[in-house]
């Protein structure tokens, strides 16, 4: 008899298919096409950062700073087009922005050594503090006409579904490619399983590290524009929100290990569509802000105790000062 | 031949203590000047920006500042000292400060039991923080985290039912009012109850059992649990003491304001963080202070009230803070990561040793240093059984003793010396050695200091530390490489420390230096004491009582030279130098059967190294710029033993220029017609036969010394 691995992944889909079951049946109003493909619109974004942050996560690290780096180049390249500057210029100079925040990111951790969540903590709160203080005077930033264009990113729908979740599963599949199917995929797990083994076998650990985090703020930065023209406007003040931690639990509770070199794409699909569930579900029952977060905070605190458990960190590995 | 500006160099390297910067950089202090640095420069810049800064009002508001925010900086430096972090102290303040608001408005507690159960639930707020990361063993960062959104939204709950209740109604308690209002001697009461709690933890963390514990924690987790400290419990502690000390804060804060608007607390978990990690408290834990949480507080305070009174935005002190979080956490990690590099190249300061031109060791007529080969046919003893036999002395009973750089003594057994055991394991590197009275084993221990093993085996320390010197930057009372002794006849122990600046494996760098760093201490058996008694030598090594009782002969192998000292009698005090200008490097001094005193050659001196001794900043380049294993050292491959009189003069030498049986000579010690040789990197210990007539048969260094026993 073949053995049934319990893995987080399958517990997780279990739990999915769980509540998604319990949803449909006892709440009025969620087993509904129509709030179908809303569930589906308001987790496309997260999922996209779900993927950026799992390449961070992948290689060991993580990106607080995701929230921010989708904020304010995105509200840099609206910002930019009402002041007159060409469309694509404006993408440009949002995307260049971001690449080199997450340059910086990168630097700070591969070169300087700062350990990455207080890394990227500190960057985020400069970034957001940057953009009050020198680009922004209003705390929402219009979407102009001038980039009437990429509302087709956020409002479009292609065979009945939203652009933004068919943006997601391109960029699923993107992701993917990176991951499993590239030399540099290969080298991020390398580097998450033991990063001092990789660098002594070889690998452009350090290079490696500034790639990946230029890639999470540029991934971040595209899922503001997706936003951006969803929404019509992009609020800088979005920063100060508990967002990146639905992130990171989009990732944690999708079964890849913080202490990096496990799991893929599937993964934050799976937990995406669980998280998406949740908040749909909660949404739904008109539960507050306050009560909704409590209960993210008890499942994130759910999900990283059965992590530690399910991938416990390895002793040798672990880096000195590895808070 | 004098060099160009010799005269001048030898000025300079006499008045400049190059030593002191290398010292003083590896002071732990030295780490909380540059944070004190920084925090004058900032606070002179801003208040050149913002004149309105140096007020008293301002200045005021500061120290409010201070004593409320320190409380919570100080929580949050024990958590990162114990190698965790803890982000949720934004969260529990504003839950803290309800809790007191709800007790002082709602219920109308008095203010102490108030006061008392606001710090109590902070410090259950903070228990579920510790025993998820202790006992759990869940990232401090991620939990942490987590907790702040959930007694945040713990928060936002409960204000939105209790807000109304608080502001209806006023405590009347002058406790209350007097916490967040009230001046003693013109300066706040928080600012004086902090200052007092933060003594009480300085004194916790550097003097007190579970202070040093924690930053064990901090230094390396798995050590200290190996170690046995209770490394789960004493991490729950720090939240624990985290959350207390975030309620403290609360109770000034609540007091003052009486305020219940949804953003108290917002962002106070990034000041607290970049004032910690800015005053020089390490992430990730094991190195950090009170002194630098405050200063680290002090700069934070000081900026963002600067650029809050030069009107800027809160993006804008936002970013500030950020960016001197990022730089200050840089700058932090590089300088624990170089710090040992940097002291490295700076610590080792060579002086300037003058030594004349050393007598000459060809064969010649009536030369008493001409180059024989009387030792070539010396016998080994134990050949691969032990390794660094330094020093070699014999019992009364014909056994014979060496120690060995695994720190043991071992005992070669009379009368063949062919079967040896272990007598006692000391540790360190056993030195010189000398019996007393009692058949008592004095040992200096290389590393350890000054002990004595027993006939039976048993090993007693005698003293490890002596009085600390005044001007010595080093904390010098701990004994580095006690060397060799000798016992006077009322028992006081004389004994070497060849340098107070290196350890026992880098005595060749104190030996490249030729700094006046060694030292004679006695340590006095009658009533457990140990002084200094000679300061500033170079290099003392060997040393042998005279048959007066009231002096020693001790060697300066660094200078090269001989000397003797009175320690009694009417020349107490007074120093001769016996026998200068060796042409090597003297080692061990002891008595011959003659009343005469052998020495040990360790090492021949060279033209080479006589000239690089007179140049001091030539040695410094080597230091820095060549490896370690490249730098100029002296020879000490070959050498000699010589016997000399009181009045300095040579009287014979034996030389081995083959060493092929026994290549290194530290240490010789005559026993019944024999001279047994010892060598400090040898595996063998020599023994070399005396001529007819030369030693006494029946010569036993112990009952010359102490007299026959039965």
């Amino acid at each position: 008899m073949p053995k049934i691995e319990f893995s987080q992944q399958l517990i997780v889909a279990v739990v999915f298919v769980l509540l998604f079951g319990g949803l449909s049946l006892f709440l009025p109003g969620f087993f509904h096409l129509e709030n179908m493909i809303a569930l589906l619109q308001s987790v496309a974004i997260l999922g996209i950062l779900g993927l950026g942050m799992a390449v961070i996560v992948i290689g060991r690290g993580v990106d607080l700073s995701m929230i921010a780096a989708l904020a304010i180049p995105s509200a840099l390249t609206l910002q930019l087009a009402t002041s007159g500057v060409s469309p694509v210029l404006a993408v440009a100079a949002g995307f260049a922005l971001a690449a080199a925040f997450g340059a910086v990111n990168g630097w700070l951790i591969a070169y300087a050594e700062v350990p990455p969540l207080f890394a990227t903590l500190a960057s985020g709160l400069f970034l957001a503090g940057m953009g009050q203080a020198w680009f922004f005077s209003i705390e929402s930033v219009p979407l102009p006409d001038a980039l009437e264009g990429l509302r087709v990113l956020g409002r479009g729908q292609t065979a009945g579904l939203p652009n933004s979740v068919l943006l997601l599963l391109i960029m699923s599949v993107l992701v993917w490619i990176y991951l499993r199917k590239l030399k540099l995929g290969a080298f991020t797990y390398a580097m998450g399983d033991n990063p001092r083994g990789a660098r002594m076998a070889g690998l452009p650990v350090r290079p490696m590290v500034v790639l990946q985090y230029m890639m999470s703020a540029m991934i971040a930065a595209f899922a503001g524009l997706i936003m951006a023209s969803s929404v019509g406007s992009m609020s800088t003040r979005i920063f100060n929100s508990t967002w990146i931690y639905d992130v990171i639990l989009v990732v944690v509770l999708g079964g890849i290990g913080l202490s990096g070199g496990r799991g893929g794409v599937t993964n934050v699909l799976i937990g995406t569509a669980l998280i998406g569930t949740l908040l749909n579900g909660l949404t739904i029952m008109d539960v507050s802000f306050p009560v909704q977060n409590l209960v993210k905070g008890f499942v994130l605190l759910a999900a990283i105790v059965i992590d530690s458990i399910a991938n416990p960190r390895n002793e040798e590995t672990a880096q000195q000062g590895d808070i | 031949m004098t060099l160009p500006n010799e005269s001048l160099v030898r000025l300079r390297y006499r008045l400049w203590p190059d030593h002191v910067i290398g010292e003083l950089l590896s002071k732990p202090w030295m780490e909380t000047a540059i944070p004190v640095l920084v925090m004058i420069l900032v606070f002179w810049g801003m208040a050149w920006m913002v004149p309105s800064l140096t007020d008293t009002g301002q200045l005021a508001v500061i120290a409010r500042d201070l004593g409320e925010t320190g409380f919570v900086v100080l929580g949050l430096a024990i958590v990162i000292m114990a190698g965790g972090v803890d982000l949720s102290v934004g969260s529990i303040f504003a839950l803290t400060n309800l809790v007191a608001l709800l007790l002082m408005h709602k219920l109308e507690w008095s203010a102490p039991p108030a006061i008392a159960v606001t710090i109590l639930s902070g410090m259950a707020l903070g228990a579920v923080n510790g025993v998820l990361i202790g006992y759990v063993r869940l990232r401090a960062f991620l939990t942490t985290l987590i907790t702040l959104i959930i007694f945040r939204a713990v928060y936002s709950l409960a204000i939105a039912e209790y807000s109304m209740d608080i502001a209806m109604s006023l405590p009347d308690s002058t406790t209350w009012d007097f916490l967040g209002m009230g001046l003693v001697w013109g300066v706040p009461v928080n600012v004086w109850l902090f200052a007092v709690v933060a003594l009480f933890l300085h004194i916790l963390l550097t003097r007190l059992r579970p202070g040093w514990h924690l930053i064990a924690i901090g230094g390396s987790r798995r050590a200290a649990y190996n170690a046995g400290i209770a490394v789960p419990f004493t991490i729950m502690l720090t939240y624990v003491a985290s959350g207390g000390f975030t309620a403290i804060a609360a109770v000034f804060f609540s007091s003052k304001l009486a305020s219940t608007g949804s953003d108290i607390g917002l962002g106070l978990e990034v000041t607290a963080l970049t004032a910690a990690v800015l005053g020089g408290i390490s992430l990730g834990g094991g190195r950090g202070s009170v002194t630098k949480a405050v200063v680290g507080l002090a700069i934070v305070l000081v900026v963002t009230n600067g650029m809050t009174a030069s009107g800027a935005s809160g993006g804008a002190i936002r970013m500030a803070l950020a960016g001197i979080l990022v730089l200050a956490a840089v700058f932090d990690i590089r300088w624990v990561k170089n710090r040992h590099r940097i002291i490295a190249s700076v610590y080792v300061s060579p002086d300037y040793l003058y030594l004349p031109k050393p007598p000459s060791c060809e064969p010649a007529p009536g030369n008493v240093w001409s180059v024989n080969d009387k030792l070539r046919a010396v016998e080994v003893i134990g050949l691969g059984e032990v390794e660094g036999p330094e020093d070699v002395i014999l019992d009364r009973n014909d056994n014979l003793y060496s120690g060995s750089r695994h720190g043991d003594i071992v005992r070669f057994l009379a009368p063949d010396y062919t079967k040896w055991e272990i007598f006692a394991h000391i540790g360190g590197q056993p030195l010189g050695m000398a019996f007393d009275k009692d058949d008592n084993l004095c040992v200096c221990v290389g590393g350890m200091g000054l002990y004595m093993v027993r006939p039976d085996g048993e090993v007693v320390k005698l003293t490890d530390e002596t009085n600390r010197s005044l001007t010595s930057v080093n904390d010098d009372s701990r004994l580095r490489l006690a060397d060799d002794l000798d016992i006077a006849h009322d028992g006081r122990i004389y004994f070497s420390e060849a340098t107070r600046r290196y350890e026992m494996s880098e005595y060749a760098v104190d030996a490249l230096e030729s700094r006046h760093s060694g030292r004679i201490i006695c340590y006095d058996p009658r009533d457990g004491s140990t002084k200094t008694e000679i300061d500033n030598l170079l290099f003392p090594n060997g040393i042998s009582m005279c048959d007066d009782n009231q002096s020693f002969l001790f060697a300066q192998t660094s200078a090269a030279s001989i000397s003797r000292y009175w320690f009694d009698g009417p020349k107490k005090g007074t120093i001769e130098v016996l026998l200068d200008n060796l042409p090597g490097y003297p080692d061990n001094i002891n008595k011959a059967s003659d009343g005469n005193y052998w020495v040990a050659l360790v090492g021949m001196r060279g033209p080479a190294l006589d000239l690089a001794m007179r140049m001091p900043g030539f040695r410094k380049r080597m230091t820095r710029r060549l490896p370690f294993d490249e730098w100029m050292f002296p020879n000490i491959n070959n050498g000699c033993v010589f016997k000399i009189d009181l009045t300095g003069k040579v009287l014979e030498t034996l030389w081995d220029p083959q060493g092929v049986n026994h290549p290194m000579i530290t240490s010789m010690r005559e026993h019944k017609g024999w001279l047994y040789l010892g060598g400090l990197s040898n595996n063998r210990i020599g023994r070399y036969r005396l001529p007819e007539g030369e030693g006494a048969p029946d010569y036993v260094h112990y009952e010359r010394r102490w007299g026959k026993k039965a």
